[in-house]
């Protein structure tokens, strides 16, 4: 089964195919170009570098969210043309839970974090079992520096933290944390598709694909409109 | 079974808060034109909001495409080029339309056309006149632009004239919500003006020094405000019909006189009229009768090719695509993108 994984959800844009148990390419661009000029030739250059025709690809699967709101879309749109021209399914892969595939193999827990502004984080928890299998301890949400560091601290358990998130809130981790953390090395803190891929080949085993129309990005927060109207500014 | 020298266009539109895909044959045949309007949503907010409106379609734009290829009784084998609206717009809402088109042309080998979003509105008129062919006179009023356009060719436009300040449409937005009519405004002005007197108040006719073809309607808008604050603090009520009516009259007074002169000056005998504005019934009314005084030959589209859709898109890509333009994967949107320029 051959993967196209997308990741756009936030400065990296990486796109990678994935067959079987084989990571066939890998493209990461971390650079100021927006995802929409960089996103589409990249994965020109893998399919042409892997001599791979759009039609060879059984399942598109996207980082969709959270992450920049805009890209986010770019990523889901380019995945859904290319399900949409090709009939194939498409698999939301929840950013942060692919994030932590980046640290495939520690016993550790897992702590990604994106910087969501107004002192927030978009965080998960996660673990990786014996069989080599990634658990949600705490499913990717939107949580000050303070809160994300007393939950852990009440878990009680060593932690690595990943993602961009460290640059932002590493001084409140260091003032707050009660229990072992470290940091992920510099290789390992951005988003990569490879990572995405390897989540959602897991995904697609346990049938949790949909159909491309109805992949939706998964901002976990409303647009400020709308925060506006609830009257809450968080 | 289409003919093998038919060139057809699947195009797709998402510069505002409409989702829209059409599939357009040899740039004057419509064989699908769907359009998914957020209008009931962005009510609530008294306008667009970028971002909800970008939520949207992301959330549409698959099923509306899936739409337009099935009315059009065609497959995504049987397209020629996928074209999209790049620009002007809003960045967000853009970038959806982009990266789909640019998707779904790069899966299936087919060439992508970008497309300017007035152009497109301009080509409306193509749809609905068989007939029309450059060089004529445009005028183009929407809540974004308005622009008085010279159009040599296909494809080739020169801006004569645009406006210094607020767009006609967001004149028609702003004053429906001081008299409170709500949001869209052009329609609903539309409307009540129909019962009151277009010369109950004189409001200015605001010219550019210098500038015989620009507009500014911020001038007028602030008349109407003051207007209204005047008689608020006076204890006088305010007839809204004869409000409104005399406002549209001072908008359609500015926007017939100054098409009429382009039409003159260029010696152009045609005059086409193009955006949301243009299905402003007292506007149609006026330009019909000024054109005809004059010799001029007025066309503009029916009223649903005069608010965004995508069959404008697909008519303006043909000539496009004809012309060889063709644009790569690393097609962007561009907000600001100017008349005529190509990227």
């Amino acid at each position: 089964m051959r993967i196209l994984a997308i990741e756009s959800s936030a400065i990296t844009a990486s796109v990678a195919v994935v067959e079987d148990d084989v990571l066939m390419a890998e493209y990461t661009v971390n650079y100021k170009k927006t995802h929409s000029q960089t996103l589409l030739p990249m994965i020109d250059e893998v399919f042409k570098m892997t001599e791979m025709e759009p039609e060879s690809i059984d399942v598109v699967a996207v980082s969709v969210g959270p992450g920049s709101f805009t890209g986010l879309r770019i990523g889901a749109a380019t995945g859904k043309g290319i399900a949409f021209a090709t009939g194939r399914d498409m698999v939301e892969v929840p950013t942060l839970a692919a994030m932590a595939y980046n640290m495939y193999g520690t016993d550790k827990l897992i702590c990604p974090v994106m910087d969501a502004k107004r002192r927030h984080l978009y965080a998960g928890l996660y673990r990786f079992n014996k069989s080599g299998e990634v658990e949600n301890i705490k499913e990717q949400m939107l949580i000050s520096y303070e809160d994300l560091s007393d939950m852990i601290n009440k878990m009680g358990q060593s932690v690595v933290f990943i993602g961009d998130g460290i640059a932002v809130a590493k001084d409140t981790f260091i003032e707050k944390l009660e229990v072992e953390y470290e940091f992920a090395a510099a290789h390992m803190n951005t988003q990569r598709a490879g990572s995405v891929a390897m989540l959602a080949k897991a995904m697609v085993a346990r049938g949790e694909t949909v159909p491309a129309e109805a992949l939706r990005p998964d901002y976990l927060r409303p647009s400020q409109a709308e925060r506006e109207k609830m009257g809450d500014n968080s | 079974m289409e003919n093998n020298e038919d060139v057809l266009i699947l195009a797709i539109e998402s510069s505002c808060d409409e989702t829209a895909a059409a599939v357009v044959k040899n740039g004057r045949s419509v064989l699908s034109n769907v359009i998914n309007s957020q209008i009931d949503i962005h009510t609530e907010y008294g306008g667009v909001v970028p971002e909800i409106a970008s939520r949207k379609h992301i959330e549409n734009i698959n099923p509306v495409i899936q739409m337009a290829l099935d009315k059009a009784n065609v497959t995504l084998d049987d397209i020629t080029a996928v074209a999209v609206t790049y620009g002007p717009g809003l960045v967000g809402a853009l970038l959806v339309g982009v990266a789909e088109a640019k998707a779904i042309a790069w899966a299936k080998k087919k060439p992508l056309v970008g497309v300017h979003h007035i152009e497109g509105h301009i080509s409306a008129n193509y749809i609905e006149h068989k007939d029309l062919k450059p060089p004529f006179a445009a005028l183009v009023v929407s809540g974004g632009h308005t622009h008085l356009v010279h159009v040599k060719d296909y494809g080739c436009y020169e801006i004569i004239g645009r406006t210094r300040d607020d767009a006609a449409g967001e004149a028609f937005d702003k004053v429906a919500r001081a008299v409170g009519l709500g949001y869209p405004g052009g329609p609903k002005i539309d409307k009540l003006a129909k019962e009151g007197n277009p010369n109950a108040i004189e409001f200015p006719r605001a010219k550019v020094d210098d500038a015989p073809f620009d507009f500014s309607f911020s001038g007028i808008k602030s008349a109407v405000l003051n207007y209204l604050n005047s008689c608020e603090m006076k204890g006088v009520e305010v007839n809204r019909a004869d409000l409104v009516a005399s406002f549209q009259n001072a908008v359609v007074e500015a926007l017939v006189s100054r098409a009429i002169k382009l039409a003159e000056d260029m010696k152009l005998d045609k005059l086409a009229l193009a955006g949301g504005v243009a299905a402003n019934s007292a506007l149609r009314n006026a330009m019909e009768e000024a054109c005809t005084k004059k010799g001029i030959a007025l066309y503009y589209p029916s009223m649903g090719l005069c608010t965004d859709n995508a069959a404008m898109i697909g008519a303006a890509a043909y000539y496009e695509y004809i012309n060889g333009t063709r644009h790569g994967w690393d097609l962007n949107a561009v907000p600001n993108l100017k008349l005529g320029e190509r990227v």
